[in-house]
């Protein structure tokens, strides 16, 4: 079974690709995938599309923290009209209704490998 | 309606209130029904009198209310240079100088004041002059350069603004006041003696309580001495008479209308006078046997005219004859019963001797309510006073601590009734203002004002004379205390300071790094508000390439991509065309441009070609194709500067005085890439036709015969603002260097996102204050701040040919990073007049699986 989940990870670029607080769009079983690393060498994945505009566009956002019940959640503002995302689950901090598809990561050998989305 | 069913109205004189009646009477429909012909006797249209000791400094086009010199109404015609010379109350008709008569069915006499000269004997040689027109001024002027001493009879206010004018020419300047003091009618003794003490400082000469004799010519007829009761002569070349006006009503008396017993139209409530269809409205008119001598009370008369005619009933119930004004520098303010009239009235009063300060309150006798008073050298507290009078609110216990200064306990804390009226210029209630930071409607993204500036932006309140401003910040600052918001200034949670604290922070440390700034100063990792501001105070320090590494993550995606985002996730590119010109070649190579990549092409309104459409991947090619052509891409995106627009100026235009084109391109290469707390504009135009609507813009110059005048801190927008003039007549080095000194002072010191007129507002003294700075040096900071903008200059490069030619940032251009060559399939177009459109998708696009994709 780990076999399966294996080899559906894709490398899409080197981690040094990738500016530190900076974000990536990768194409990934035909759809664009916004990958971004925090400062910390985090890495996440999230759709590219922002809901609120409709326009493929989120991993040309700002990357950041923000403070949210005493806890800092790294989070990127979309570049169209600003609203915030939660990095690690997708969703909107500004509007809770809001979420948007997040995908499995992770880094090996210096490489980024994107998985499948999760639920 | 067919014209001779048209009905006839004439107004006679264009001056501020004949040219209110007509703006009022366009502007509430009464052209529907009439024809209007204005007959004005001076040779320009109607300008503002009231400023007209700015003449020397702002020339007559900015004091002409009617640049253009007539109404965009075709059923006004305006008739200048001509006078009345009769009317004929039961023809209907008016006479002019020419001979020719024009019939009424409703007549306007608007023909106002005329200065009084008392029959002195010598009052008709040459160089004796008065204070009212335009053309007074300039005769004044054109004497003045041969004379070296000047006397103005009359040292009321008028008086006190004609001496200000011969100050100002460089005269040695003396007032002669008949009354024991000055400015009689509004101030009392006091008052005026404290008055009189900031004039002699400023080296005038104020002889009250004297009696001018005669004037005594030399032997070609010119003003030689004044003859002064039991004192020496002065010995003068000029001599200004400004002992008082009286209303211009001989047409009136002529045609056996009714006059007041002291002069002016006899008119009632309704502002008619003894002949139906006869109105007189302004300093001609005497509502009840009173004349009014100011311009307020004339624009309500002007709009009762208007409403009457209209079938209204509206009335002249009075008005408040409060004053404030700014002579020669030193405050002066008047209100209510400012001598103590009213029976049984008290008098409290407040004097500091050595800074020149007189304040008097004025109130009733059971000591409950404020009926006046009189404020010299300071008078901040106007803007509280007048209101209080007006409002009949009862007084505070203490009542003294209104004008007692804070350090010795005073200040306005007092609670205003919301019903207040606070600013009178613009009729804005406390409850208005207190609206305006409470309800949420008030700004466009559902959040209420958090400033004051904010509150004058939406409500007017302190945008027209200022006196109410340190009220309505007052009153905003309290309300925030009440309802316990503290009134955060901090940037964004991560920095609890302001822009202009971070900006001081930055520099003193000389940090260059984000990550040094917000480790040392802030807290967590920042985000898309103080990431931008920090990209925008490092780039104004130190102009390094906004996609340096470090810097590349703290811009907004615009600065990012350098270029603007558009709906569907494409860019535009606006080629940067300096002050608007540009060559047929350079045209072609936009148009090929624009054909090559497939992009939507438009002329925006900075002057410019806007293209749009690129994928973000086709932006190097886009741009190294300009690049090549010498040109290169603009800043249309970022905070920083736009365009220089200019109109075609002296090179071409008829009537252009300066080269105007020439001027918007050099500044807009200086300026160009200078980056800012919100975006930078500017305009020149050629002269005072303004095609270039200069004064809309951050930075406005209009050519003058003499030179530049330079105006600063306009924009349009939502909220458009006039740029206001900081100085007139400049020759090109000193525009730029106060350019300079502006710009830098304006970076530094404002709010992120606060454009130019809004951080106008929120400089303590306001204009006065930029011209301060920025024009006397008053901080000592003009060689510092210069400096910074020589550095701007001269470490200035294309930032777009710099990306192209570093494969590192080239190679952020890119659709995917593991797909370089296929375009992102979200992004998609449709079709309008033969151009492409921008679309958008309803939910992510997907290529499918089978697309092939590169290795890393
Ligand atoms: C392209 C253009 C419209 C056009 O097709 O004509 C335009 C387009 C935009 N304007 Fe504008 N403005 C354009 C001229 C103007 C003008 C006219 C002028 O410059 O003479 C004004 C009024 C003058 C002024 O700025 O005061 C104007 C007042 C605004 C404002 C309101 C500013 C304000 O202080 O109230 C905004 C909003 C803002 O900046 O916060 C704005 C914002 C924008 C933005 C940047 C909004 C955005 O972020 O997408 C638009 C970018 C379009 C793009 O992608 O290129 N635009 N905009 C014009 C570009 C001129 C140029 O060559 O640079
Ligand atoms: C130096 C100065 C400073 C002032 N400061 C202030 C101030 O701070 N605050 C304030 O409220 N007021 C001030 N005033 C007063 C203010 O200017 C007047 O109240 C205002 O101009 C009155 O407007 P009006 O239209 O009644 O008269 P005007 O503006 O004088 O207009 C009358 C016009 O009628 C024309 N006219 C007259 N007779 C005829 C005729 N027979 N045929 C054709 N045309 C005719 C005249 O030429 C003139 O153009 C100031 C005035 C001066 C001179
Ligand atoms: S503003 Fe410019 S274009 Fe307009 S009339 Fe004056 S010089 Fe000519
Ligand atoms: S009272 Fe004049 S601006 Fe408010």
């Amino acid at each position: 079974m780990t076999v399966t989940t294996e080899t559906t990870f894709e490398t899409v670029c080197r981690l040094d690709q990738i500016e530190p607080e900076g974000g990536v769009t990768a194409l990934v079983g035909g759809e664009a995938v916004a990958v971004f690393r925090t400062f910390d060498d985090e890495v996440y994945a999230l759709s590219n599309y922002d809901p609120f505009s409709k326009a493929s566009v989120l991993s040309r956002g700002i990357v950041g923290t923000k403070l949210v019940d005493d806890e800092d959640v790294p989070f990127v503002a979309s570049p169209m009209f600003k609203q915030a995302f939660d990095l690690r689950t997708g969703r909107c901090l500004d509007d809770a209704s809001v979420v948007v598809t997040t995908y499995d990561v992770r880094v090996v050998d210096g490489l980024v490998e994107v998985g499948p989305r999760r639920s | 309606m067919a014209t001779h069913l048209r009905k006839q109205l004439v107004v006679v004189g264009h001056g501020m209130v004949g040219h209110r009646f007509v703006e009022s009477a366009i502007s509430r429909g009464l052209t529907e029904t009439f024809d209007i012909t204005v007959v004005g006797e001076e040779p320009r249209p109607a300008y503002d009198r009231v400023a007209l000791t700015s003449y020397f400094e702002v020339g007559a086009q900015a004091l002409s209310f009617l640049p253009s010199g007539k109404y965009d109404d075709p059923r006004v015609s305006l008739r200048l240079d001509t006078e009345v010379v009769a009317i004929s109350p039961r023809q209907r008709i008016v006479t002019l100088a020419n001979g020719e008569d024009l019939h009424y069915d409703e007549l306007v006499l608007a023909t106002g004041a005329a200065p009084f000269v008392p029959p002195v004997p010598g009052a008709d040689l040459d160089n004796v002059f008065v204070y009212r027109t335009i053309e007074d001024l300039e005769a004044i002027r054109e004497a003045s350069k041969k004379g070296k001493v000047g006397a103005v009879i009359g040292g009321g206010l008028l008086g006190l603004e004609a001496a200000n004018a011969l100050h100002q020419l460089g005269m040695e300047t003396h007032v002669v006041e008949l009354a024991p003091r000055l400015m009689a009618v509004q101030i009392d003794d006091m008052g005026g003696k404290t008055l009189s003490q900031h004039i002699n400082k400023l080296g005038l000469t104020v002889h009250t309580g004297a009696m001018t004799e005669a004037i005594l010519g030399d032997k070609k007829g010119r003003v030689d001495r004044l003859a002064l009761k039991d004192r020496n002569p002065l010995e003068v070349d000029i001599v200004v008479f400004s002992a008082g006006i009286r209303p211009r009503d001989a047409l009136a008396r002529a045609a056996d209308l009714d006059v007041a017993e002291r002069g002016g139209v006899l008119v009632d409530e309704s502002l008619q006078s003894s002949d139906e269809h006869i109105w007189a409205i302004g300093e001609c008119a005497a509502v009840r046997g009173m004349m009014y001598g100011l311009v307020a009370p004339g624009y309500d008369m002007a709009e009762i005219v208007v409403d009457r005619l209209l079938g209204g009933e509206g009335e002249f119930t009075g008005a408040d004859m409060s004053t404030k004004l700014k002579l020669l520098g030193v405050d002066v303010a008047s209100f209510g019963d400012a001598h103590g009239a009213t029976e049984g009235a008290l008098e409290l009063t407040y004097q500091d001797a050595v800074s020149g300060v007189y304040k008097k309150l004025v109130i009733s006798e059971d000591g409950k309510r404020l009926l006046g008073g009189v404020l010299v050298g300071d008078a901040a507290a106007y803007g509280i006073l007048r209101p209080m009078v007006a409002s009949g609110m009862e007084l505070p216990e203490n009542p003294e601590e209104l004008i007692l200064p804070a350090s010795r306990g005073g200040g306005l804390d007092i609670e205003l009734p919301d019903e207040m009226q606070v600013c009178s210029c613009n009729d804005v209630t406390k409850a208005e203002i207190k609206a305006a930071v409470s309800d949420e409607s008030t700004l466009n993204d559902g959040s209420p004002c958090v400033d004051a500036a904010c509150v004058t932006a939406h409500t007017r309140a302190g945008s027209t004379c200022g006196s109410c401003k340190t009220v309505v910040k007052k009153i905003v600052e309290d309300y925030f205390t009440a309802t316990g918001k503290e009134v955060d200034k901090s940037l964004c949670q991560h920095f609890k300071m302001t822009r202009q604290e971070l900006f001081d922070v930055v520099a003193v440390h000389g940090y260059t790094r984000f990550d040094d700034i917000i480790e040392a100063h802030g807290s967590g990792r920042g985000c898309d508000i103080c990431k931008p501001a920090v990209a925008s105070i490092l780039a104004s320090l130190l102009n390094q390439h906004v996609l340096e590494p470090g810097n590349r993550q703290l811009q907004d995606t615009n600065d990012a991509y350098l270029g603007n985002l558009q709906k569907n996730g494409t860019y535009s590119v606006v080629p940067r065309i300096p002050g608007g010109e540009i060559t047929p070649d350079k045209l072609i190579v936009i148009g090929q441009v624009a054909q090559e990549f497939g992009l939507y092409t438009k002329i925006t309104g900075g002057q410019r070609i806007d293209l749009f459409g690129a994928r973000m991947e086709d932006l190097p090619a886009i741009w190294k194709r300009l690049v090549d052509a010498g040109m290169e891409s603009g800043h249309a995106y970022g905070k920083s500067l736009r365009t220089v627009k200019s109109c075609v100026g002296s090179t071409w235009c008829r009537y252009g005085v300066q080269d105007s084109v020439g001027l918007a391109i050099e500044l807009e290469l200086r300026y160009r890439g200078l980056r800012s707390p919100h975006k930078l504009k500017g305009g020149v135009s050629g002269c005072a036709r303004e095609c270039a609507e200069a004064r809309s813009k951050d930075f406005g110059i209009i050519a003058t015969e003499k030179g530049w005048n330079l105006y600063v801190c306009g924009n349009g927008g939502a909220i458009p603002a006039h740029a206001q003039l900081l100085a007139g007549d400049l020759d090109k080095e000193t525009l730029i260097k106060y350019l300079d000194r502006f710009l830098m002072y304006y970076i530094r010191t404002a709010d992120r996102l606060q454009r130019t007129s809004y951080w106008m507002d929120s400089v303590d003294g306001g204009l006065d204050r930029i011209r301060e700075i920025v024009v006397d040096d008053a901080l000592g900071l003009g060689a510092e701040l210069e400096a910074a903008m020589d550095r701007h200059v001269e470490s200035y490069f294309d930032e777009w040919k710099a990306t192209i030619e570093d494969p590192e940032k080239m190679a952020r251009f890119v659709s995917f990073v593991n797909a370089p060559g296929t375009p992102d399939p979200n992004i998609t177009f449709r079709e309008e007049r033969g151009q492409i459109q921008a679309d958008i998708t309803d939910g992510p696009v997907s290529l499918g699986t089978t697309i092939p994709v590169g290795a890393p």
